[in-house]
């Protein structure tokens, strides 16, 4: 159960009750009749049997499903979908909840159809089916993927959700590019390359090749199973700590090449002032951290409350998270879950006592490179008051009231 | 004393042989795992000039990927009209309090991004109109069509004149406004706040 369903009972629905659900229940009904008592309970929308120990359950299926009590939710819109980081207990995040961000919608792919065609500075031009590329010596590699525009603020009632939603992790599998661009004899002279979704807006960024030595891969699978249509089935780029956009999904091109080509997405998108210039190539995610409980809307208790939250940095490991629940007049560093992985969530805890009083909480991270996220004003005396929504990584706050309710402490920011 | 001193040189020699023969079995054995690792696996097939110009639509700022063709601004004001203006308005500017499906395209009064003011090359509307736009029917225009919708566009932006014509030429010699203002990010971690 998350924090925020401790508080507040679900109310199941019958829509929610899910159609296989309905037909174990069925099918259940038909070998035993002393189920339809089972039936019955599910046609009204009782969430549970008065006592689970007095009747069988039903049978095994062929896909499992989440509890009917529990019900975590993106949260969609126009043009992206959130992960409900606040309903989640640790660092991977479950498939069909990672968040989403495409430019014309999700494409259907024929995995039988598909073709990724590496060409340009290369001994050999080449193409490769799905097949092919799960041929080639594979790695598995956990690492979260963050949109760079995963910054908002504005009123108090913010989830953790709709503050920074647009990042997840996943346990992805795949080729190293670089076992590929060994395969075809990329010139020594490259130092960029394109990479092409097969979507309808035949999505285009230009990397330097030194990514392509470094770590990059062509992941096909996600936590176990095929990569989801919505993270780039059948194939996507897999850029460790590089902003979302860069991770081109549904991948079907790269052109190998000695400049970048400076696409829409790297000029007029994902670029952003800095004073009286307009940055552009920030390609690291900078490092981050949020406390995602206590978080609004849950609601505390006094006495002992383990703060729980996530940190990560697009650069490195995490070296340490701060908390603070007196407002930053003061830090204790939190406790760390191992295994601390590069370029990853890294989950942290800390016990803290509240007495009632009317406080602030907040984290900071600190990651290998020796960065410490900032805060938003640090950020707007760096870069400007005109700073835009891309690569911003503040320090959030969160306001526990006297009655236990949490919110979001809302900064201005322009 | 002096046999101390023999011993330890023995010794010397005896752990340098070892570690000499230790390091040699190393680089044998490193060879040997790299022999594991072959040349090439040989999987997938070689691409043809056929399967690469099928996919390669991508256009440079020097201008190479630029097809064949032309276009000019009255052209591109009829294609705009019959094509564009349901989601970017009647002429691309901004309109106060009204939220269009597409993004303004032409700078007005306010300081939204658009292409006269934020868009560092010309070579990209061609690129990203001829791949990405109209949204309902990507990929569906001519290459005339989308160099007449960059003259259109880059005139009503007030960057070329409306007698202009758009080519493999023209095109990437247009001088954007917003050129000027771009910088390439130069951090690279550490404590500093940039």
């Amino acid at each position: 159960m998350s924090m925020e369903q401790q508080d507040k009972p679900v109310k199941i629905t019958e829509k929610k009750i899910s159609r296989r659900m309905l037909l174990g229940g069925a099918l259940a009904t038909a070998i035993l009749p002393v189920t339809s008592v089972f039936a019955k309970y599910i046609q009204v929308g009782v969430p549970a049997v008065p006592d689970p120990t007095k009747q069988p359950g039903p049978l095994p299926g062929k896909v499992g499903t989440r509890s009917p009590f529990e019900a975590p939710v993106k949260k969609p819109s126009d043009i992206s979908s959130r992960t409900p980081l606040q309903d989640l207990y640790s660092t991977i995040t479950p498939s069909d909840l990672h968040f989403e961000r495409h430019h014309a919608g999700v494409p259907s792919i024929d995995p039988n159809q598909y073709e990724l065609l590496i060409h340009g500075m290369v001994e050999r031009p080449m193409k490769f089916s799905l097949h092919d590329l799960k041929r080639f010596p594979s790695v598995t590699r956990t690492c979260f993927i963050e949109c760079a525009g995963n910054f908002r603020t504005g009123k108090e009632d913010m989830t953790v959700q709709e503050i920074l939603g647009l990042t997840s992790q996943s346990e992805w599998t795949g080729v190293m590019l670089s076992t590929l661009f060994r395969e075809l004899g990329v010139s020594p002279k490259a130092s960029w390359f394109l990479a092409e979704g097969g979507d309808a807006a035949v999505l285009t960024r230009s990397i330097p090749i030194h990514k392509a030595w470094d770590d990059a891969m062509i992941v096909y699978a996600q936590n176990g199973e095929a990569i989801r249509p919505e993270q780039g089935y059948p194939a996507r780029l897999l850029l460790p700590g590089w902003e979302g956009n860069t991770n081109v999904k549904w991948l079907r091109r790269i052109e190998i090449s000695d400049a970048p080509y400076f696409t829409r997405e790297e000029t007029s998108k994902y670029t952003y002032p800095v004073k009286d210039k307009i940055r552009m190539f920030s390609f690291e995610m900078d490092a981050r951290s949020i406390i995602t409980y206590p978080s609004f809307p849950q609601k505390v208790e006094h006495g002992w409350i383990e703060i729980r939250g996530i940190a990560w940095s697009g650069r490195g490991k995490v070296d340490k998270v701060e908390v603070s629940t007196d407002a930053g007049k003061s830090w204790s560093e939190a406790r760390l879950q191992n295994p601390i992985l590069e370029k990853a969530h890294t989950y942290f805890r800390h016990l803290w006592h509240w007495d009632g009083t009317e406080t602030e909480i907040l984290s900071r991270v600190t990651d290998d490179t020796g960065y410490t996220q900032p805060t938003l004003k640090q950020l707007i005396d760096a870069r400007g008051k005109d700073i835009g929504g891309y690569h911003m990584n503040p320090v959030t706050a969160w306001r526990i009231k006297r009655d236990g309710s949490v919110v979001f402490k809302p900064e201005s920011y322009k | 004393m002096l046999k101390k001193l023999k011993l330890r040189r023995s010794h010397a020699l005896i752990f340098g042989g070892i570690t000499i023969i230790g390091m040699v079995i190393w680089l044998w054995l490193s060879y040997q795992n790299k022999q594991k690792w072959p040349e090439t696996f040989g999987y997938g097939k070689t691409a043809n000039q056929q399967d690469i110009a099928k996919w390669d639509i991508d256009v440079r700022p020097d201008g190479k990927g630029l097809p064949p063709g032309s276009g000019n601004v009255a052209d591109g004001a009829i294609i705009y009209t019959s094509k564009c203006a349901a989601c970017h308005g009647a002429d691309g500017k901004e309109v106060k309090g009204v939220k269009l499906p597409g993004p303004p395209l032409v700078v007005g009064g306010g300081k939204t991004k658009t292409i006269g003011n934020y868009w560092p090359y010309a070579t990209t509307l061609f690129d990203y109109v001829r791949r990405a736009m109209p949204y309902n029917a990507p990929g569906s225009l001519t290459d005339d069509e989308v160099y007449s919708l960059c003259a259109w566009l880059l005139n009503e932006n007030k960057i070329i004149k409306a007698n202009q014509i758009m080519n493999a030429r023209t095109l990437p010699k247009v001088e954007m406004p917003a050129q000027k203002l771009f910088i390439v990010d130069d951090r690279k971690g550490g404590p500093e706040v940039k």
